[in-house]
This record gives C-alpha cells, sequence and structure tokens, in this order.
C-alpha cells in the first residue's frame, strides 16, 4: 500500500506529498503524522505539496485538520509549494485555511519554522552543522 | 419554371463560363471598378487573378453538382469565397464592398446570358432566376463569413486587451506589483489571480502588491474578488498588500460593512512598496539609495 513518508530532520518533521492524495492516504497520514509528533516531540511540521495538482474539499479540510491537530500537540505546520491551480480551487471551494502557515518553498518553510519555534532552533541547529 | 430541366439550365451557364471566361471576368473586373473598387486596399493584377480562378472554380462546380450551391460539388468555391471574405475583413473591407465581390457579377453574368438564349425568352427567364439563386447565395455566404471573421478578431481583441489590462511587475526582488486599471468583474478576476499566482510562483516572490489606483469603484463583488486573490496568495505562501486606496473608496468599503481586517492596506504604492521591502529584510537609506539601486 502507497504511504507518505515522514522524516525527522532535527527538531521538525518532513513531508512531501508527491502522489495523488486520495482520502485513505490522507487520513493514514492525519494517523502517522500525529503518532510521529507525539513519538519525537517535533516542533514543527513542513508539509511540501509543491506536486500535488489535484485537491478537493477533503484534502483540503484534511490539511486544515493536521495543522490544527498539530498545534494541539505542541507542533506548528506549514504548508509550502503549493500550486497556483491548487490555491485557486481552495479558495472557490471556501477552504482558506486558517490558520495554516504557508511559504513558497521548503526554504522559506523551513525559515518560518525556525523562526516561530524559537526553542528547536538550537537543537536543528545544533544535528545539521 | 420547374418545367426546364436542370441539366439545360447548368448547360447555358457553365458553357458562357467555359467559352466566354476571359471576356466575363474582364467585364466583371470593370463592373467592380466603378462602385466598390478599392485601389488602395488591394491590386488590380489580385482582384483580376481572383476573378479568373472564381469563374473557373464555378465551372467546374456548375458541372459536377448544379446550381445547388449548398451540395459537395460547391465546397471549393464556398472554400474560395470563405478565403476572399476573411482576407476583406482583414484588410477592412465593409460588408458591402466585400458582398459586391459576387453582386457585380451579375450584369456581366446576365448579359452574357441575354447573348446566348436571344430567341428563347422563357429560357432566359430560367437562366436567370438560376444564376439569381445562385449567385445570391453566394452573396449571403460572403456576407456570412465576413460577420464571422469580424466577430473573431473583436474577440481575439477583447482577450489581447483582457492579458494586456493586467501585467505583473516586479518592484524588487521577492516584490510584485500588480496595478489594476478599470473594473474588476468576474471574468478578470480569474486573468488576475492566474497571472499574479504564476508571477509568484516564477519569481520566487514573498510579496505581492496589488494597487488599485485604477479601479474606479470597489464593490462588494470587487472586494470578494480581491480577497479571493489574497488567500490565493497567501496559501501559495506570499503576502499581499493592498496599495491605492482612495479616501472615496475607504468610505464605500466600510459603509459596505466589507471586512479587510486581515489585510494590509495603505493608500499609496510608495507606502506599500515600504512595507514590502521591510517584510523581506531590506531596508532603504537615503545615503545607501544612490549605490544600493545601481546594483543588478
Amino acid at each position: 500500500m502507497e504511504k507518505i513518508p515522514i522524516l525527522k530532520m532535527g527538531g521538525f518533521l518532513l513531508v512531501t506529498i508527491q502522489v495523488d492524495m486520495h482520502d485513505q492516504l490522507a487520513m493514514a497520514l492525519q494517523d502517522d503524522l500525529t503518532q510521529m509528533i507525539s513519538q519525537t516531540e517535533a516542533r514543527g511540521v513542513l508539509i511540501d505539496i509543491s506536486s500535488l495538482e489535484i485537491v478537493d474539499s477533503f484534502i483540503g479540510r484534511m490539511l486544515a485538520n493536521i495543522a490544527a491537530m498539530s498545534r494541539v500537540l505542541d507542533a506548528q505546520t506549514v504548508v509550502v509549494g503549493m500550486q497556483p491551480a491548487v490555491a485557486i480551487t481552495l479558495v472557490e471551494l471556501g477552504l482558506s485555511l486558517p490558520g495554516v502557515r504557508t511559504a513558497l518553498n521548503v526554504d522559506a518553510g523551513m525559515d518560518v519554522l525556525r523562526s516561530s519555534v524559537n526553542g528547536a532552533r538550537g537543537i536543528y541547529d545544533g544535528r545539521i552543522h | 419554371m420547374s418545367t426546364i430541366p436542370i441539366d439545360h439550365r447548368t448547360s447555358a451557364l457553365s458553357e458562357i463560363l467555359t467559352r466566354n471566361q476571359a471576356e466575363l471576368a474582364a467585364d466583371w473586373v470593370q463592373e467592380m471598378s466603378g462602385a466598390i473598387r478599392r485601389s488602395d486596399l488591394m491590386k488590380d493584377t489580385e482582384l483580376r487573378a481572383q476573378c479568373v480562378q472564381f469563374l473557373s472554380l464555378m465551372k467546374q462546380a456548375l458541372d459536377t453538382g448544379g446550381t445547388n450551391f449548398n451540395s459537395g460539388a460547391w465546397d471549393p468555391v464556398r472554400e474560395m469565397l470563405g478565403k476572399i471574405s476573411r482576407t476583406r475583413a482583414e484588410q477592412g473591407f465593409t460588408p458591402a464592398e466585400t458582398a459586391m465581390f459576387v453582386f457585380s457579377a451579375k450584369r456581366p453574368l446576365f448579359s452574357q446570358l441575354r447573348q446566348a438564349c436571344k430567341n428563347d425568352a422563357a429560357a432566359l427567364a430560367a437562366e436567370t432566376w438560376a444564376a439569381t439563386e445562385l449567385l445570391d447565395s453566394m452573396g449571403l455566404y460572403t456576407t456570412e463569413v465576413y460577420q464571422k471573421s469580424r466577430e473573431a478578431i473583436i474577440k481575439r481583441q477583447q482577450e489581447e486587451l483582457l492579458e494586456l489590462s493586467t501585467p505583473v511587475v516586479k518592484l524588487w526582488d521577492g516584490i510584485l506589483a500588480l496595478p489594476i486599471i478599470g473594473t474588476l468583474d468576474s471574468a478578470r478576476t480569474q486573468v488576475v489571480m492566474e497571472s499574479l499566482l504564476e508571477a509568484i510562483v516564477q519569481t520566487n516572490s514573498r510579496v505581492a502588491i496589488i494597487d488599485i489606483t485604477g479601479v474606479p469603484t470597489v464593490d462588494t463583488v470587487v472586494a470578494q474578488h480581491l480577497l479571493k486573490t489574497i488567500t490565493a496568495a497567501r496559501l501559495m505562501g506570499a503576502d499581499c498588500i493592498i496599495s491605492g486606496v482612495r479616501p472615496q473608496i475607504a468610505q464605500t468599503i466600510v459603509h459596505l460593512g466589507i471586512n479587510l481586517q486581515d489585510v494590509t492596506t495603505k493608500a499609496t504604492l510608495a507606502a506599500a512598496f515600504k512595507i514590502a521591502l521591510e517584510r523581506v529584510g531590506l531596508n532603504l537609506a537615503r545615503e545607501a539609495a544612490k549605490t544600493e539601486h545601481l546594483k543588478p
């Protein structure tokens, strides 16, 4: 079965969605991610959806849900690399994803996480360099 | 008229077209030169070539398909007429001038018919009727094609206008500006939104300034379109700033109860640019400015 990998990078979790999201996959991701956050005590989650070309209201809501769940588990979520078509679709569906932070690319997303999660900064820098 | 067999009718026409083609073409060009000749738009030789080609095509069609203009045998003629109408619409001929290309063939053709059926009044009437019918339907066809190509031109220009009216300009590394001129309707918002979002991806911009100085009025619909664009940009990770809010528009927005609380608004593009520079971590100072903007 398909599975979306969740990578641990310092104090953050990195999720790259590279396949078409269907509902089951999204549910599995939600399970895995919450599990991972509580296991690793990550302070930030970065979801890269630059390869995602099709969204529906369910996937849109799922992204918002994941962000909300992460916040409850004390982790910031940043969604990066949304395609113009996807953004337009979400807006037309009335899903403006309030409370989800966004960035243009992984680089910018990491900056956002680093600046917002002060505590994680030291750990992250310590492991990378 | 129905007593006259079809092959008889066509044979006289086609015979004339075969035998007196050169003469007919000359008369025709002569006829056209009177009323509708546009020597400023078209060369004589070109027109003559068109006439000759048209007559020979018409002859072929008559021989194979009779006088029924809608039959398949007339396809080449239709094609040629279509081409002529289209090019004339583009060149700036009027619809009347375009249709007269066909109608001006009547007089030369009828006088030839008169000579051919000198002693047979009934045959002449039948021939004339058939020829009239044929030429009329051809004339109508030219007008129709002319109209269609005109419409196509108008549509294309409309689209070009739409594209032209929504430029996305880069003000600095990571800062885009979108000056909107004219009223925002749904179709335009779609183009504006798409071009802005595409530009954000291409230039990797973190801040986009939407300048509405050129928007005459802001009503709830326009505001909603603006908010949609801003939300979509935010989803992609870019900040939007609205600039060029005129006092009157500010009043309208408040009176209409439009909520722009979450959006940064500035009165001028300059003020918005300043904020944008701050957001990307740049700082303009008076002394540094001289050297700063000389850098690539």
